[in-house]
């Protein structure tokens, strides 16, 4: 009966005759060929942008080895006297990134658990949305949140030294900005966890807390640990926030509480500035970008590498 | 509805079974031989009713198999016995659920402390992505157990005869899911063993299996009915004939809740059924 249906409406379509399989088949051609072009365009544009960065940071360590770059405890570009020592630069952005999973993931795992193992059904569907509006609010508006109230409000009363611009304050927002990265990503590991699995623990007399802390967590680790890994290169590559509360004074220090320059910070102060174009000055910019960008492309390589492994085993 | 335990009658079915003394609920506990008594259980998924009024009892070291056609209601009513429903929204049962005695759906009852007293075996192995040593370790583990823990999970792994395929140290270490189903499911026996329950409840343990390992878990039971009381789920009537001191019979009425329809030793069950529709299940003319 279903199949009559099915019959009917095929036999209504007329065989399409020699010449329409021909003008087909030149059309697909046509398509074909259009759909190469653009995705041709587009590796051709990635490859002439790394080649033109290339050549800056070629200009760059030509003038300042990879020793001077990564040894020196100075990074002062723009004074008279001149230390290209990246370290200032790659500390601060590495303590504010770490800052931010010290808030993002304990916060972010715990919202995870509690969607994932205590929530009904009612409350996540309510809960969710609420916290992925958060990775929706432009990082600037984090940024003046940071300045305007983490600092003022909760950093200085809590640590009379601490100054206007300080590490804590960006690390805290930028914690705030991943939180829902890490609870989204996280609850999805934990969700994919099979109900089997929470049974025979229930069944082994585990409570709602143990199955969720021994069982599920573990069993999505390594989904977890991706969600975190995406975070961190998150935090690594965030500019707004760093730059407005965290201040532009490169400075080599592991104390939160004082003022420091991202890489992320020094490149904007850089392009925004007056520094000339074709400078050694100006090089610097890409030489920190390539730093940046290689550093968080191992991080989502990690987590890619992370995430396929996690899905593999129920599989 | 629900009555109290002096109250207690004797069920709508004989139970000659094994002590010639054992004809009723109460009898049975008067001997110390039952272990759970059902007293007029139904149960609810929402509007649904997956089983309806069913009475019977659970006695003390034998193995009780209970059979049916598919969707009758026997994971629901294995699972009733040591709430593992509870897990469930929108599930509901009325009734009572004695375990020595107590209604363990009582206010007053943890359902963890349930668990840890009544084990269950599920259908398909589902051993922890951990280790074979921390998979037997789990329950000890989480029970807070006192003592040596390498000791309490080679007696799991013995009883449960596993131990002389994993003694070895490389071999006990590495990840459980790299053994067999059969393998497997002999762990998830040792998993539960290892809390030292009184009661082991298996919902269909060896559907997932081949015929050889399945024979080994049927070994396995009966060594196990020595100490332990067993309540076994199966859709195979060859299996409960071979396993099982006493058989029920649970089939669906007229608006799909599961009913009991007999119950009593599974010689007589067998042979010699009370119900027209046991023996047309049992032969194969239903279901
Ligand atoms: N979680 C559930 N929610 C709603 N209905 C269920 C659920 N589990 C089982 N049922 C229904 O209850 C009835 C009995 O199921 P079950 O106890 O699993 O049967 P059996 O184990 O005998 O095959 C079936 O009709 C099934 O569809
Ligand atoms: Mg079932």
């Amino acid at each position: 009966m279903h199949q009559d249906v099915a019959l009917g409406r095929l036999s209504r379509v007329r065989r399409p005759g020699p010449l329409q399989a021909r003008l087909r088949r030149g059309r697909e051609a046509v398509v074909y060929g259009v759909l190469l072009l653009c995705a041709l365009v587009s590796v051709f544009t990635t490859l002439a942008i790394v080649a033109a960065l290339l050549e800056e940071i070629w200009a760059f360590f030509d003038e300042v080895s990879l020793i001077e770059f990564f040894t020196d405890t100075q990074w002062t570009p723009l004074f008279r006297d001149q230390h290209f020592g990246v370290l200032p630069l790659l500390s601060a952005t590495l303590l504010m990134s770490l800052g931010a999973m010290l808030v993002a993931l304990p916060l972010g795992l715990a919202a995870a658990i509690f969607l994932s193992e205590y929530a009904p059904a009612g409350l996540r569907a309510v809960v969710k949305p609420v916290l992925e509006v958060l990775a929706g609010i432009p990082t600037v508006v984090y940024g003046y949140f940071a300045l305007q109230f983490i600092t003022p409000e909760i950093v200085r009363p809590l640590f009379t030294e601490a100054g206007p611009f300080n590490a804590a304050s960006a690390s805290i927002a930028m914690g705030i900005m991943t939180l829902p990265l890490v609870s989204s990503l996280s609850e999805d590991a934990m969700r994919a966890v099979p109900q089997t699995l929470r049974e025979g623990a229930y069944g082994l007399g585990a409570n709602r807390f143990e199955v969720a802390l021994r069982v599920v967590v573990p069993a999505a680790l390594s989904g977890i640990m991706a969600a975190a890994i995406l975070a961190a290169s998150r935090a690594i590559g965030e500019t707004m926030i760093v730059t407005i509360a965290a201040g532009n004074m490169p400075n080599l220090s592991w104390n939160p509480l004082e003022g420091m320059q991202a890489m992320t910070a020094y490149i904007v102060q850089v392009s925004l500035g007056d520094t000339p174009r074709g400078t050694i000055e100006y090089s610097t910019i890409f030489a920190v970008g390539m730093l940046l960008f290689l550093l968080t492309l191992l991080l989502n390589i990690a987590a890619q590498w992370l995430l396929h492994r996690f899905r593999e085993v129920y599989e | 509805m629900v009555k109290s335990d002096q109250q207690l009658t004797a069920p709508p079915f004989p139970l000659p079974v094994l002590s010639p003394t054992i004809n009723s609920v109460e009898s049975a506990q008067a001997d110390g031989d039952l272990a759970i008594a059902l007293r007029s259980l139904s149960a609810w998924y929402g509007s649904f009713q997956a089983l309806r009024d069913v009475t019977m009892a659970v006695l003390r070291q034998r193995i009780t198999a209970i059979i049916g056609p598919s969707g009758c209601g026997k994971s629901t009513l294995i699972r009733c016995l040591n709430r593992m429903n509870d897990l469930i929204p929108g599930f509901r049962l009325t009734g009572q659920v004695l375990f020595d005695g107590q209604d363990i759906y009582s206010k007053r009852v943890d359902p963890v402390d349930v668990r840890r007293r009544i084990g269950m075996v599920f259908q398909k192995p589902n051993p922890f992505p951990k280790s074979i040593y921390e998979n037997a370790a789990f329950g000890p583990r989480i029970n807070g157990y006192v003592g040596n823990l390498d000791e309490i999970v080679e007696r799991a792994l013995l009883l449960a005869a596993l131990w002389d395929e994993v003694k070895d140290k490389d071999k006990l270490h590495k990840s459980a899911l790299t053994l067999s189903g059969g393998q497997q499911q002999r762990l998830c026996i040792a998993r539960a063993l290892a809390v030292e329950p009184e009661v082991i409840l298996m919902d269909e343990p060896c559907s997932a299996l081949d015929p050889v390992a399945t024979l080994k878990i049927e070994d396995l039971m009966r060594e196990l009915a020595q100490n332990y009381t067993i309540v076994i789920v199966t859709h195979n009537m060859q299996q409960a004939a071979r396993v099982a001191d006493s058989t029920a019979v649970l089939m669906m009425n007229e608006d799909r809740a599961g009913e009991l329809i007999e119950y009593g030793p599974t010689r007589e069950v067998f042979t010699n059924p009370k119900e027209k529709r046991t023996e047309d299940y049992i032969t194969g003319r239903f279901g």
